[in-house]
């Protein structure tokens, strides 16, 4: 690694773990002011890193965010933001548990087929966004919010009406499910009842997210088109078709990221399936600077800070402060970087100024 | 007059030893100004010397980091624009800042509206104000009018009654030719020249030589960041005035004895594009033309006028509605844009920064983009970084692009350094045909230079350009042949060896058309 790059690396990691700290000094003082105690509660917090059973409910936790990350990210490449992650992946959470439910595959066929069908209803949903986005420029923060009213509902609606079990209302139970997938489709864990393998895919999917924009033509045109649309449509870059294009691939992995929880954990639809992991994959998509490594880091820490949280309680601090430190620390990150970025930026022009004077 | 104003001995604006350093841009380094009330006075110097950054410090745009700003003798510190306005000092912009959809009364009362006793605006009292001050100008503009009813001519106009209403006597004019025909030029100085008889004083930044001498009364040079004479018409010439910008001999766009082959290498038949309103006439109607190899065609034209659209359906970047593009005799006109680069079209956008470039991306990928079909810098669908590092590092010797390495993003350049970049990007690749648009507009005279000499030496090789270009000099340089445009047709086909400035402009205005086809 060059000196440049290992400098770009080091200001983007110190950027990420600044913001970190301010999100945690903030926390601290809401703690005092509510008369808590922060020492305790960051004690207790942090304390829970040495046992093996956090560690592997962080490992769970990380794993849907990486991917729902990973989703939110290959649109920000794009310059576009597409926040109905959470949308996408319900419509696939439902289509993958009621059409995989339906076959009868040998197990890894099985597990591809559930895979296949969730990027594909995850991609559906996305590309309405994309498609409404290029045909007629609707901007897709907006329709993507709309798409996730509409996706919450008609899915809670259909499993409502025509999936869920116990319809004829023996039971009581609020956490009502569809029928369960056959065995062939759950997907397996490694240590058992602990740690899912959807660990593995989530790491894989980050992997080829980082060959597909770093390494290939396409990334470099998807880069370029997000960088300056101008630019790349004068070179023959179609920044509709690259659009479309990546809206669909941000769907197809958002289709993914409730998979875990679906077959690997439940093995069935319920209605608070994997709950709010393609929002929080938007800030381990900030915090990771859309990055894999990032992304790889800052699932991480979320999914420890919410395995972590319930020891809170244990001491008298409510959880919630995980939730608001995860928003201070989403807020510190914009801003942070937008100050860190300007910095760099005179550092490096100035540097360049200096170096071409010095030559000449 | 500045006889008149040399008796008095005092000075309506008078800049001390300004400094003002920038990462990245040239700057300024002890600049001293001295204007006399009640004359113009040009700031003359090369893009990029300075001049914009001083008018700036002027109007309070920002801080110098040392010196003193003196304005009728009262020295000031000027913490913004209003600041500056509030000494009677007023800038008419390069680009102009007017909302279209108002009328004229409102584009200049805005921001300092005159109220009656209950509230409202008074458009009377505005419109007699306004009124005075067009006699001063000797303009008639109908005020109730929109403004997107006006000329380029027209609207600049407007700014400066804006400017006077604001009760600015210092005014200062930023390149305010860049945009106008030469007719619309010599109506421009008419109305600077009624100015300055009632008193006003105008500050003018130019690089055109012809202008500032036939028109000012006193001139500053300022290269590469600091002012290095103080001159009048009287006491130079043309010559001697642009050494003095320079500050040595003048890079000069021709080199003719040219070898124009007889292969065409594009032809345009007939081609009409749609304009971009509904309903809207042509952007471009019937336009025809022919690049052969080894010929440079120049397109001479007010900016607006098809240029960009003929560029784009070259291009493929906007439909055709009629008529056909041909590439070494193959019909290309349904043949998508990415596969006419890859038989040998190559683009030198109209605006680096929105078309040619990003910022962000380090100088390696800006050299990359567009040839992502290049053997040599992929292999399937994988990008190979170190061959396209090792490519960018040879463009950035051959072309002297002037940064520390390939690594650097390319908003840290300048902007000759940054076009410098461009032009080695689309010829790296060794194109059949060339569309330049604008190939040397804001770089200095070395990067210039290099250009030329870039571009005479693909020509000669057999490269086919088309040039669209402002400078008329370098259209009657480089060219072999210049096609005029006007309202989206190519009204008139002139020989360079014959051809003037004055002659292009008359016939840039469409008043003038035809001549031989």
């Amino acid at each position: 690694m060059n000196r440049q790059k290992l400098q770009r690396v080091l200001v983007t990691s110190a950027s990420s773990v600044l913001a970190i700290i301010v999100a945690l000094v903030i926390c601290a003082v809401i703690l005092l002011i509510t008369g808590k105690d922060p020492v305790k509660a960051y004690s207790t917090l942090f304390g829970a890193a040495g046992e093996t059973k956090v560690l592997q409910g962080m490992l769970n936790r990380a794993t849907p965010l990486m991917i729902s990350a990973a989703a939110v990210a290959i649109g920000f490449k794009m310059n576009l933001f597409n926040i109905g992650v959470e949308g996408q992946m319900r419509v696939a959470l439902l289509s993958t548990a009621v059409i995989g439910g339906a076959v009868d595959l040998p197990a890894p066929l099985h597990i591809a087929f559930c895979f296949i069908v969730a990027m594909a209803s995850g991609a559906l949903w996305s590309g309405i966004a994309g498609w409404l986005k290029v045909k007629r420029n609707v901007n897709e923060v907006i329709s993507t919010i709309m798409l996730n009213f509409i996706a919450l509902s008609v899915v809670a609606w259909s499993f409502d009406t025509f999936f869920r079990l116990d319809k004829e209302g023996e039971s009581t139970s609020l956490l009502v499910k569809t029928k369960d997938l056959p065995r062939s489709a759950w997907f397996p864990d490694l240590v058992d009842r602990r740690l899912n393998g959807m660990l593995i895919v989530a790491i894989v999917i980050l992997i080829l997210f980082w060959v597909l924009v770093w390494k290939t033509k396409f990334g470099f045109q998807l880069r370029a088109s997000g960088a300056n649309s101008g630019a790349a449509r004068a070179t023959g870059v179609n920044p509709k078709r690259m659009v479309f294009i990546s809206m669909l691939i941000s769907g197809a992995l958002a289709g993914l990221v409730g998979m875990r929880a679906l077959m690997g954990d439940v093995h069935a639809y319920q209605n608070n399936l994997a709950e709010q992991q393609g929002f929080n994959g938007i800030a381990v998509a900030l915090l990771g600077r859309n990055h894999p490594v990032g992304i790889f880091f800052s699932a991480l820490l979320f999914g420890f800070l919410g395995e972590a949280s319930g020891r809170l309680q244990l001491e008298d601090i409510p959880k919630e402060i995980v939730t608001i430190m995860t928003g201070i620390i989403v807020l510190a990150v914009v801003i942070i970087n937008e100050a860190v970025k300007r910095w760099d930026d005179r550092r490096i022009q100035r540097r360049a100024a200096a170096m071409v004077e010095a030559a000449a | 007059m500045s006889e008149q104003a040399q008796a008095r001995g005092d000075f309506a604006v008078e800049l001390r030893g300004i400094t003002k350093t920038f990462p990245g841009v040239i700057a300024n380094h002890d600049v001293n100004l001295s204007v006399r009330p009640g004359t113009i006075h040009a700031i003359g110097g090369e893009t990029g010397a300075g001049k914009s950054t001083l008018m700036k410090t002027l109007y309070g745009m920002h801080q110098p980091d040392e010196g003193s700003i003196t304005v009728d003798g009262v020295t000031s510190t000027f913490r913004s624009p209003t600041d500056a306005i509030a000494a009677g000092i007023g800038m008419v912009h390069q680009h102009f800042m007017l909302a279209d959809n108002l009328t004229i009364t409102e584009n200049i009362i805005l921001g300092n509206e005159p109220t009656t006793s209950r509230g409202r605006i008074d458009f009377a009292a505005a419109h007699a104000r306004i009124g005075e001050l067009m006699t001063t100008l000797g303009v008639d503009f109908d005020l109730d009018a929109p403004v997107s009813s006006l000329g380029v001519g027209q609207r600049q106009r407007v700014e400066i009654l804006k400017v006077l209403y604001r009760g600015a006597r210092i005014l200062i004019l930023d390149e305010p030719t860049a945009v106008l025909v030469p007719q619309e030029v010599i109506e421009l100085f008419v109305t600077l020249k009624r100015l300055v008889a009632e008193g006003a004083t105008v500050i003018f930044i130019s690089h055109k030589l012809d202008e500032v001498l036939a028109n000012c009364d006193e001139i500053t040079v300022i290269r590469q960041g600091t002012t290095v004479a103080r001159t009048s018409p009287r006491e130079t010439d043309r010559r001697g005035l642009a050494e003095l910008m320079v500050g040595g001999d003048l890079p000069d766009p021709s080199g003719r004895d040219t070898h124009v082959r007889d292969s065409v290498l594009l032809e345009v038949a007939a081609v009409d594009v749609a304009g971009t309103a509904v309903g809207s006439k042509l952007a471009l109607d019937q336009v025809s033309l022919r690049v052969r190899s080894g010929e440079i065609v120049g397109i001479a034209g007010v900016e607006g006028n098809g240029q960009f659209e003929l560029c784009e359906a070259i291009l493929g970047l906007v439909p055709t509605v009629r008529g056909s593009v041909s590439m070494g005799g193959r019909d290309i006109s349904h043949t998508p844009t990415r596969e006419r680069i890859n038989a040998g079209l190559s683009y030198i956008p109209f605006d680096r920064h929105r078309e040619g470039l990003l910022l962000d991306a380090p100088l390696w990928e800006n050299t990359f983009l567009g040839r992502e079909d290049n053997r040599r810098l992929t292999s399937g669908l994988f990008t190979r970084r170190r061959a396209i590092e090792a490519d960018s590092r040879a463009i950035i010797d051959r072309f002297g692009v002037r940064t520390p390495s390939e690594q650097v993003p390319a908003f840290a350049l300048s902007g000759g350094n940054q076009q410098k970049l461009v032009v080695g990007r689309e010829m790296a690749s060794d194109p059949k045909v060339l569309l330049a648009a604008h190939p040397t507009r804001g770089v200095d005279v070395g990067a210039q230079a290099a250009i030329w000499d870039e571009l005479r030496r693909a020509r000669d090789n057999g490269l086919g350009v088309l040039l669209v270009s402002a400078d008329l000099e370098e259209l009657i340089g480089l060219s072999d042949t210049i096609l005029v445009m006007y309202d989206g047709r190519i009204t008139a086909q002139l020989d360079p060896a014959e051809a003037t400035p004055e002659m292009l402009g008359t016939y840039m205005t469409g008043e003038v058309q035809g001549a031989r086809a």
